[in-house]
Formats: structure tokens, sequence, C-alpha cells
């Protein structure tokens, strides 16, 4: 593995230009910010994040529990939980089976429990492999369920989004869901239980018009996109471009709506460290 | 006479011409009643056909005729010594929602709305009903006052979304329209909404989590308008009225897929060809409801918001 290591790194000095290079997908990934050619295994070893310029790549939904939970404690729920095509359309049907060949998911959103450095947890990821971690009436479902898990179990709940907004071919039963999440959290605020919210890249729309805005403490990775608005919308209702860095997690902090924007290095001591300072005596 | 859209093209020529016969049988004389009767039972026939069908792409155009009355409208009509409440206490007062106190059938309430402009000038006034973040917190505000002064709370819901701004980005449009949906969700009062135009994606479900929901005849209620699904989707954004189709925007589909819970009548052709009579009708409908949710124990009230809104999208009961 090392050897193989070397070998690439000075095949890739010989080559005047490695960014244009065919990258045999599965060994190399190049880093869409400052184009440095990473070693897969690399990048997975340091949480997904580009050593050189920091840039954080997106994480699967398995990828992103491994990193956060105590080896082996997940256990997932609701897997038995198929996405529904409501009103039958063949496009959709089509759309569902390519997320779910690309992704290896059933659906946008993993749920379930664990423990987080002996903290046990309700998580909720989304994975934006799945059609953008869209949110239809199934992700709703399930994280309605998970919220309700960390209800009923007094557990404190961490949801780390990632979505382009609501799943537009389920239509208002999309849009609905956003009304059933919020409605969970409500139970969940009212029982006097923990939410922290990690946005990551993206978290927009319908999802950051929803639970992802409404944590006791939200968590923002740096460079996030996050906002309601598409950018592209936005740009044709006020007719001008965007300045630089509208809607990345550094706007969203500076104008208070996220509490801290923590690299992924330092995401599991730092939720750790939260779930030791709402200890109530329960551990 | 209301704008005539695309569609009522057959019915506007012959409402032209029985006022041309008239006008000619008064001018010079002579007795047409019963050319005028044929001409206007025929009117009749062509705007129970035209009206009776129409497909979800004439729903949206109804739902956004220019001339459809607005909350102001409604809120005037319905509510005796409405006083309107102005401003979130944070940033501005939002002319693009509406809220305030008024009488409702001998009751005091809080009424929280969007508004459209009746004109070019006031629509841009009130930013064509598209609200910012202080408009979602101004109606927060106002919910959390019917709660503690325990006055039911009527949403008018009228906007094709939320503004996709840089202001509305900078303070916050998803907190904002988050915050808005927790405050509905447990609130300790009644709480109905009604679309009474368009219901246009999370900016019109911030005032759209009532213990019922009612739709007026004619208004839609979407994710997303058919125009943005269809950019989005096929990249054409010229697919709008297939896109109005798929994704089932009107009171009719809403109430088969359990969204809406009742529709409100209105007038043959639209609120706007009778406002009053639409008023009348949409009055009537909110008494019934209002009378119903205020018996309820405050409790099981709230407990049945969260079943209604946890069952939604569940259609077949499959979990
Ligand atoms: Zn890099």
């Amino acid at each position: 593995m090392v050897l193989e290591f070397f070998r690439k790194q000075k095949y890739i000095a010989v080559q005047p230009e490695p960014v244009n290079r065919d990258i045999p997908e599965g060994i190399w990934v190049k880093c869409s910010r400052c184009n440095e050619i990473i070693f897969n295994k690399e990048l997975d070893k340091n949480y997904k994040v580009c050593q050189k310029c920091g840039f954080h790549f997106r994480t699967s939904a398995y990828e992103r529990i491994a990193m956060t939970l105590d080896e082996g404690t997940f256990e997932e729920m609701d897997t038995e939980l198929l996405p529904v095509n409501p009103f039958k359309s063949a496009e959709y049907e089509e759309k569902l089976k390519a997320a779910r060949k690309k992704s290896g998911l059933s659906e946008s959103v993993v749920t379930g429990e664990g423990t987080l450095r002996g903290f046990p947890v309700v998580m909720v990821v989304m994975d934006s492999n799945y059609m953008m971690a869209s949110m239809g009436t199934v992700a709703g479902e399930k994280i309605a369920r998970a919220i309700e898990a960390a209800v009923e179990g007094h557990k404190p709940l961490i949801i780390f989004s990632a979505s382009g907004g609501a799943r537009m071919q389920e239509g208002i039963l999309s849009l609905m869901q956003m009304a059933k999440t919020v409605a969970a959290l409500d139970k969940l605020e009212k029982a006097g239980q923990l939410y922290i919210s990690v946005m990551t890249d993206p978290t927009t729309g319908g999802v950051s018009a929803s639970f992802a805005s409404l944590g006791d403490i939200i968590i923002a990775e740096p460079g996030a996109l996050i906002g309601f608005a598409g950018q592209r919308v936005i740009e044709q209702t006020i007719r001008q471009k965007l300045p630089e860095g509208f809607q990345r997690a550094e706007f969203y902090k500076s104008h208070g709506f996220v509490d801290m924007i923590v690299a992924r290095t330092e995401l599991n001591s730092t939720l750790a460290n939260i779930l030791e300072l709402h200890l109530r005596g329960e551990k | 006479m209301p704008a005539t859209l695309e569609f009522e093209r057959p019915i506007q020529e012959l409402e032209t011409k029985i006022e041309e016969l008239r006008k000619f049988s008064t001018e010079k004389g002579i007795n047409l009643t019963n050319e005028i009767a044929i001409l206007e039972n025929r009117a009749r026939e062509v705007r129970e056909s035209i009206y009776g069908s129409l497909n979800s792409w004439q729903k949206v155009l109804i739902a956004r005729h220019p001339e459809r009355p607005n909350a102001y409208y409604y809120i005037k009509y319905l509510f005796t010594d409405f006083m309107e409440l102005h401003g979130d206490r944070c940033f501005r007062d939002d002319p693009s929602v509406a809220g305030g106190i008024g009488r409702f059938n001998g009751r005091s309430v809080t009424v929280i709305s969007h508004v459209k402009g009746k004109d070019t000038k006031e629509n841009l006034a009130r930013n064509f009903g598209m609200a910012h973040p202080e408009g979602y917190r101004k109606a927060i505000r106002l919910m959390k006052q019917a709660e503690k002064f325990k006055r039911p709370v009527i949403t008018l819901i009228d906007t094709p979304g939320a503004y996709p701004g840089m202001g509305a980005e900078e303070r916050g449009q998803s907190e904002a329209i988050a915050k808005s949906i927790l405050t509905m969700a447990g609130l300790k009062v009644p709480i109905i909404s009604v679309v009474i135009g368009e219901g246009g994606s999370g900016g019109a479900l911030a005032f759209g989590v009532g213990d019922r929901i009612l739709m007026q005849e004619h208004a839609v209620y979407s994710v997303i308008t058919p125009e943005g699904y269809a950019s989005i989707l096929w990249k054409d954004s010229s697919r709008n009225r297939e896109a109005a189709e798929a994704m089932k925007v009107t009171a009719q589909d809403l109430q088969k897929l359990g969204v809406a819970d009742q529709i409100v009548s209105e007038p043959l052709g639209g609120a706007h060809r009778k406002p009053e009579v639409a008023a009348d009708l949409l009055g009537q409908a909110l008494a019934a409801n209002l009378d119903e949710l205020v018996g309820i124990n405050t409790d099981i009230l709230v407990a049945n918001r969260y079943e209604k809104f946890r069952a939604m999208g569940n259609l077949a009961g499959t979990y």
C-alpha cells in the first residue's frame, strides 16, 4: 500500500498538468478548491478534508456515522421504510432507481442510535449522494421518527443536514414534511431535550427552513452552502451577481444564524464537549 | 369587467356581443329581448362548461388573477373593528405581511396574512406578497400575543413564496420560516389557515400549520411554482402547464391528498367576479370551523394538530 502510494506520487510528478489527466476513479481524487490530487485513503484518514487547503469534501451518511459515533455502536432505525411515489410518476421512479444505485441507500436519510464518546445519542444523517438529499415523505417520516425516539428515549439528538430542499416530485406532500419534522422538534423542545444541528454542504431550501435552523446549538462545517433560496434564483431576482462567499457558513455565522464553525477534524470532540456540558447526571 | 384570461375569451366575446345588442336596442328603440336571451343562455352554458372543467394551469391563473380579492379585502369585509398591528420589534415592518386584531362573529381573533397589491404600485410596495424574514417575525410575535390573550388565530395565505433576495438571506429567511412553523405547531389557541390565492412553498407553509386548512375553490398550493418545477426538473420553464398537472396543485387535488380539510366555494369563474359572494362564503366556512375548534380542550387541540401534520404524506397508511 505504502509502495503504491509513492509510485503514484512519482507518476504525478512527471506529469506537467496532473489536473487535466484522467484520474482513475476510486484511487485518487482532485480537490475541487485547490486542485491538489489526493490519495483517497489519505483523504478518508483526514475525515475527507483536504490537507493542503482545508476543503471539506461531502461525505456519505455511513462515512459520517463512522466519523462521529463510537465504533460498532450504531443501530440503524426504520431501514424497512422505502420511498413512495405518490403520483405514480414513471420519471420519478427512474430517478429513485438511479439514486439508489448511485448512493447504495434506499432513501436520502439514515437514522439511528449509538454512542458518541460514550454518550448515547439519536443521530440523523442526510446523504447528498441520494437525489441531493431532498426531503420527500419517507425522509420526513424517518426524521420525525428519530426525533420522537429522542423524546421517548430521553436522548440528545444530532442532525447532520445536507439537502437541496424539498423533493419536488412528491409535490405538496414534500412541503408538508417541513411541518411534520418541526412539529416533532416542538415535542423535543418541550421535553427539554438537547438538539444539536450540524449544517453541512449544502443545507438549503425546505431543510434549512425547517429542522436544520432550529438546533439549540447550530454548528456549520467550513465553507458549507447554507441558505433558503437558490443562488441562481436570487441572481435572477435581483439581476446582479452574488458576492463571493454569499450564503456560505462563514457568512451565515457573521449574520448571527450559526453558533460556530467547526472543522470536521475537530467536530467529534466539539460534539462530545457539548454533550458533556448538557449532562444532567444521566451518564 | 375583470381582466380576461386567455381561456375566458369565448365568454368575453359573448358578453361583449350581448352588451352591444343591449346598447343597439336602447339607442334604436328596437326590441331585441329574444336575441339577447338566446345569447345570455349561450353565455351561461359556455361559462359553466369552461369554469366547470378548469385544468390545473387555468386554476393557477385564476389564483394569481390581478383582480382576485386580496387578504385586505376579506379582512375588511369579515372582521369588524380590525386594528392592524405593525412591525417585528427588531428590524422593520414588512408590508408583505399584515396582522392585527379584529372581531369575528362577536369573538376577538388575531388575523395574519400575506398581502398582494391590487395594482402595480401597491404590488411594488408590498413586494408582490413575498415576505422578508421580518414579515414572518411579525407574524410570530402576533401569534404569541394571540396565545397570551387566548385569541384564535386566522391566517390567510396568498404568496408566490418567500422573497429570494440578499437582505432576506442576510436576515435569516430560513430561520424565520422555521420559527414560524415551530410557533404554530405548538400554539395553544385554535388556528385556521386559509389559502385564498397562491400558496407558494415554504413562504406559504410558514402561515399554514393550522388545525384546519381551508382552500378556496380556485386557490392553489404547491412546493414550488409550476414554472420553477418545469425549469428545475425539465430545464424548460415553458412546460408550466404540464408541471401544474404533475405537481397536483389545486384545492381539489390537495383535498384528495389529505392536505386541505375543506374547499370553500367561490362564485362561478372565481372570487374576483363577485368578491362579496366569495367573502360571504369564506365567512361562513370560518365561522363553522371556529365554532368547532373553540370548544376543544387546549391540550387535545395541540395533540390533534400534531397528529394531523404527523400523518401528512402517509397516503396509504403504509407506515
Ligand atoms: Zn484542497
